[in-house]
Formats: structure tokens, sequence, C-alpha cells
């Protein structure tokens, strides 16, 4: 019955799939922190620096952007990543779409979590005399992320389901491969099926875990 | 003040953050001054490969109007055909019986945890196989059929929460007066839930407005994004400011949708005659980590 899987790398193209998602979930974890705390920094100009990209880059579908990364980057510009071989390019080029795309989203998450933070507790903490930075480094970001492990976890889901958008400038991954074997193959529903469980045996895990994690680590208000 | 992370800058802190502005606007200009050579270098300036979105009426007529067309098209129908569908599902999920919400709620966690591009390829195979529609409509039926099935769970979940928002008491007085299950949901619970719902589900618009361009590079469906190939190969290889265009008119429209669900909620949370439940703009992403509460009768959420 599911002799059609022979001669596809279906465990392969997950595996791309699953390396995407790690390499940007690190990526946007890095810049949308950088980006929320640009937002609530005292320079004004990084404020509205920060506010101007979240609303930008949040408005703009994925799709331009990752097609942006080749059409325009790549082929116009010449921008490899320092990539040599095709698919490399465009797996990094793919990476640094889904990161520039994902990273808005993780900063709005960790602003909300912020926000949890009490006031009492920044006050306190300028009253002895700690900085902006240690402000935030100490006593704000430790609490805003055990506090958003559950949005932060839904950011990371949509992540996963994004990555499948890496197929339009073709990374050899899940949904290009669905659409090969598509063409290919007469099982559609087989086939379907076997993607749809691929796709709900990495997210489903990942939102019960994460979601257990957000319990266990919230802070108790 | 606009933040109580910092105190109101003395003289010492005013002198650090022209020191920080300064260098942060060098970064940026370092960025720009990078990122605009590198164009001029590859010839993309050039006033001829911008020139025609601003002289040549037909780059609009026959490329970007219709493109967008087509995009609001098919987020229109989605919308339309995934908001009641999504309200059956969401108050299937808030049922007494274990079986309704237990399937409601597979079907939505289903839908949920699979790529939107998934379901759209495998609609535009499923067309092609089983049903006889056009090649040339097939793409645009593909598009909104994925959109719906995924967007239909996710307004599920916004129903649900919308519901669940509203205050224990209105449920509990439409019982105390002598209303049945159904009564109470279809005259007090529904109609309440709609106001609290309207910014979340118009802040939904924007995912569907967005997701419509994998259809463009997947599908072969002629929307928005789907004009920068021809454009670009009718106006001399202009790819950066096609690409540009195309970016701006979607920021623009998706912005006037952000700031509109927005306004709606703020307007929402200050009305003295609304019951102050709103569901936010910003939480459709976050209503539910997938998988949480399958067939469980979810507990109202405590209210302030």
């Amino acid at each position: 019955m599911f002799d059609f899987l022979q001669g596809y790398d279906v465990l392969g193209a997950f595996w791309t799939t699953v390396r995407l998602t790690v390499w940007s979930a690190i990526g946007s974890l890095i810049w949308g922190t950088a980006l929320a705390a640009m937002r609530v920094s005292p320079v004004p100009v990084m404020r509205g620096f920060g506010a101007g990209y979240v609303n930008v880059v949040r408005n703009i579908p994925l799709t331009v952007i990752i097609v942006f990364t080749s059409l325009g980057l790549f082929q116009t510009l010449g921008v490899s990543l320092g990539a040599d071989t095709f698919t490399m390019i465009n797996f990094r080029l793919a990476v640094l779409g889904l990161i520039a795309y994902t990273s808005a989203f993780v900063c709005e998450a960790l602003r909300s979590g912020i926000n949890t933070v009490p006031l009492g507790q920044v006050e306190a903490a300028r009253a002895l005399g700690l900085s902006f930075t240690q402000v935030l480094r100490l006593v704000v970001l430790p609490q805003a992320f055990r506090s958003v492990v559950g949005p932060l976890a839904n950011v990371l889901i949509a992540l996963t389901k994004n990555t499948t958008v890496a197929a339009a400038i073709g990374v050899p991954e899940a949904a290009l491969l669905m659409r090969e074997m598509i063409e290919n193959e007469a099982q559609l529903i087989l086939i379907s099926a076997v993607f749809a469980a691929g796709f709900i045996a990495l997210t489903l895990p990942t939102g019960l875990f994460l979601g257990w994690v957000g319990k266990k680590v919230a802070v108790r208000r | 003040m606009s933040s109580v992370l910092y105190d109101a800058p003395g003289p010492r802190a005013k002198r650090r953050n022209t020191l920080y502005t300064l260098g942060f606007l060098l970064v940026l200009a370092a960025v720009a001054w990078w990122v605009l050579t590198g164009l001029a270098g590859k010839g993309q300036l050039e006033w001829s490969k911008w020139a025609p979105f601003f002289t040549d009426s037909r780059v609009w007529t026959t490329f970007l109007l219709p493109g967008l067309e087509n995009t609001l098209i098919a987020a229109a129908l989605a919308l339309v055909i995934a908001l009641p569908l999504g309200a059956v599902l969401g108050i299937a999920r808030l049922s007494d019986h274990w079986w309704v919400r237990g399937a409601a709620g597979s079907v939505v966690e289903f839908f949920r945890a699979i790529p939107v591009l998934i379901l759209m390829l495998f609609a535009n195979a499923a067309y092609a196989a089983f049903f006889d529609i056009s090649p040339d409509s097939r793409p645009l039926y593909a598009v909104v059929t994925g959109l719906v099935l995924y967007n239909a769970s996710v307004l599920a979940e916004v129903v649900r929460a919308g519901i669940l928002a509203l205050p224990r008491g209105q449920s509990d007085a439409a019982r105390a007066i002598g209303m049945r299950k159904g009564q109470t949901m279809r005259y007090v619970l529904l109609p309440q839930s709609v106001t609290a719902m309207l910014p979340a589900i118009v802040s939904q618009m924007v995912v569907i407005v967005k997701d419509t361009a994998l259809g463009g590079a997947m599908l072969g469906f002629s929307e928005l994004l789907a004009s920068v190939r021809p454009m670009s190969a009718n106006y001399g290889a202009n790819t950066i400011a096609s690409f540009t265009v195309v970016a701006v008119i979607f920021i623009v429209l998706n912005f006037a949708l952000t700031s509109f669900a927005a306004r709606l909620e703020s307007r929402l949370r200050r009305g003295r005659r609304s019951t102050g439940a709103v569901v936010a703009a910003d939480a459709v992403e976050e209503l539910a980590t997938p998988g949480e509460h399958v067939g469980q009768r979810p507990e109202p959420p405590d209210r302030p």
C-alpha cells in the first residue's frame, strides 16, 4: 500500500524542514530579543526603528520575502551568503527570510511579556541604582521569558509550518517533495496523509511540551 | 512618561542618549549606504527601472491592479466561507457532550497543525483529479479551499475565546429566566461575543491576505506577488523595483487592516455599554497551544 514511498526521500525532506526550523528559530530568537530591547529602550531612534521594523515586516507576506531573497537578493544582487551550491544558497536565503519575518513576532511576544512584569519590581530595581540594561537583563527579561513560553511556542509552531514557504524557492523540504510526488504518483490521499501526519508529528508534541513547560515556569502572581 | 523601565533622563543620561542615538544612526547609515551602493552597482537604481510605476499606467492596469483584485477576491471568499464554518466548530467545541467536543476539537487541531501550503497543494490536486473545474479557475478554488480549511479552525478558536470571555453572569442569568442551552447561545452569548470577536477577525484578515501570496508562488494563481515576474520581464529586469512596489501595496493594505483592528479593540474596551469582553487583535496566533484541550471542557478565564 505504501510502496509509492519508495524512490522518494521523505525522511530527508522532513529533516530539511527540521533544520530550516531550528536555524530560523535560533536566529529569530536572537534578533527578536534585540528588537524587543530596542522597542523599550530609552533612545527614541531605536524605539522608532524597532516599531517601524515590526510594523513593516509583519504586514508583508512571508512568501514575498522568501521569493525576494531568491529573485532579488541572489539573482539580481548576487548575495549568496557564502554558500556555493545552489541548494545550499537557497537554504541559507530561506533561513534569512524566515528569521527576518519571524523575529517581528518574537519581538511582539516578548514585549507583551515585558508588560506583565509588575511596575513595583522595576521601580525597586531602579531605586537600587541599576541601569536600564541591568534592569532589563537581571529583572525584566528573565521574568518576561518565563511568562511568554506559551506565545513563543505558538510562534515556533507557526515557524515550523512557515518553513514550507521555502518550497517557493526550491529548497528540497517537505512541501516541495509533496508537490513532486503528487505530480508523479496516483495516490493523492495517501501522499497527503503522509505529509499531514509528518507535520502533526512535528507541531503537536512541540505544542504540548512547550505548553507544559510554559505552565511550569510561569511566574505565579 | 512612556516607559517605566528608565527614569526621566538627567543631564548625564541625556548626553549618553545622544551618543547612542548618533551611534545607532551611524550604523543605520552604514547599512543603508551598503545596500544602496550594492543596488546602484547592479544598475537597479536607474530611473528607467522605477519610472514605469509613475509614468506608465499600463503597469497598473495590466499587472498590479488585476493581481490585487485577485488577492482581495480570494481573501474575501475565504473569510466569508470560513466564518460560519468556524462559528459552528467553535460552538461545537463548547458543547456539553464529550463526543461533539472531541470531534470538533480534533478537526480544529488537525487543520491548525498542518501548513496552509500543504492544504492548498492537496486541494489543487484533488480538484484536478476528482472534480470538473476548468484549469483556469482551479488555482483560485485551491487557494480558497486551503485558506478556508485553515482559517475556519483558527476562527473556531476565536469564537470559543469570544464566548468564554463573556462574564459568567450572562449565561447564569439566561438560565435563571428559563432559557435552554441553545437559546442561551443564540440569544445571549453569540450576539455579544460577535462584537468581542471583531478585532480578532479583522486581524485574521491580515493573515488571510498574506497567505494568498502562497497561491501565486506555488499554484500559479495570478495574484499580486505573481505579477512581479511578468512585470520585471516587460520593464527591463526591474526586479527590485517590482518587489518594492508589491511589498508596499501589501504593507499599506495590511497596515490599514491592522490599525482598524486596533481602533476597534480600544473602542470596545472603552465602550460603556459593552460587557468589556474583547478578544484582542493580536491574540489570534496565541489563542491556544496546539493540542492543549481536545475534548476537555474549558474553564472560563478568570476575570479581574
